[in-house]
């Protein structure tokens, strides 16, 4: 996998840097603002599950651009516990961490792609596009 | 970082203009309800005219801030939230229901006046 970059996840304050990276290639790739946000915002919900729950891991970004579309995508990658059950975290109001974070179901629907694999003792990778319309 | 918090006449008034962090987030949180109970301010307005970006922890912090206030006898109005502020957050599923807003800084002082009258 060829990512343009990555931003490594290790304490709090990397949650902000991950998500003005992604912003400002968001903003590169022609994103209007309100993308812009719901871009930056999804990075700052991945970003804190990673830091939450797994503790360390990482925030890749790769602009695609291919004849027909154009876009950003985002990987959200660690080796913490997994998820239990991913059809339950993908209920809305679902949380194990008494609500701190709005949860994958909101970074759903700020994303138009979305593909969460995870597997228990070894990790979790979420991958999430945006199209530039 | 800390955030400024400015006092005039019986209110409070903060403008956040940088990019919150949590940690950020929570001292301002604690600043502002130490800064209510030492002045004995009856309202507060947060601007957020320069905040581009608000996520769940963020959105967390300053619904709580309003009820704490609250509970200490100070409306809190939170002013200036912007279109694609609005929409993240609708979009993230959260509806800051019982958080009162104003379109800006002015708008948010007139609710207050008519608040503390009541």
């Amino acid at each position: 996998m060829d990512f343009q970059s990555c931003v490594n996840i290790k304490k709090e304050w990397d949650i902000v840097g991950a998500r003005q990276l992604g912003r400002d290639i968001a903003k590169k790739i022609g994103f209007g603002t309100v993308d812009q946000a719901r871009i930056a915002t999804a990075i700052s919900e991945l970003a804190r599950n990673i830091y939450l729950y797994a503790g360390t891991g990482k925030v890749c970004f790769e602009a695609i651009e291919d004849i027909n579309e154009r876009g950003l995508r985002i990987v959200a990658m660690d080796e913490g516990p997994g998820i239990r059950d991913v059809s339950q975290v993908m209920e809305d109001g679902f949380s194990t961490s008494g609500g701190l974070g709005a949860g994958l179901p909101g970074v759903k629907r700020l994303m138009d792609d979305f593909d969460v694999i995870s597997r228990q003792g070894e990790g979790t990778e979420v991958r999430v596009v945006k199209w530039l319309r | 970082m800390r955030i400024p918090i400015l006092k005039l006449h019986n209110y409070l008034l903060i403008s956040i203009q940088i990019d919150l962090d949590d940690q950020t987030a929570i001292q301002f949180q604690e600043d502002l309800l130490s800064k209510i109970h030492e002045s004995g301010s009856t309202g507060v307005v947060i601007d957020l005219t320069s905040v581009d970006i608000i996520d769940s922890f963020i959105a967390k912090v300053l619904g709580d801030v309003v009820s704490m206030s609250d509970l200490m006898g100070a409306k809190v109005v939170l002013t200036g939230i912007q279109p694609a502020v609005a929409m993240t957050l609708i979009d993230l599923g959260i509806h800051l229901q019982d958080v009162p807003t104003a379109l800006d800084l002015e708008q948010g002082l007139i609710k207050l006046r008519q608040e503390l009258e009541e």
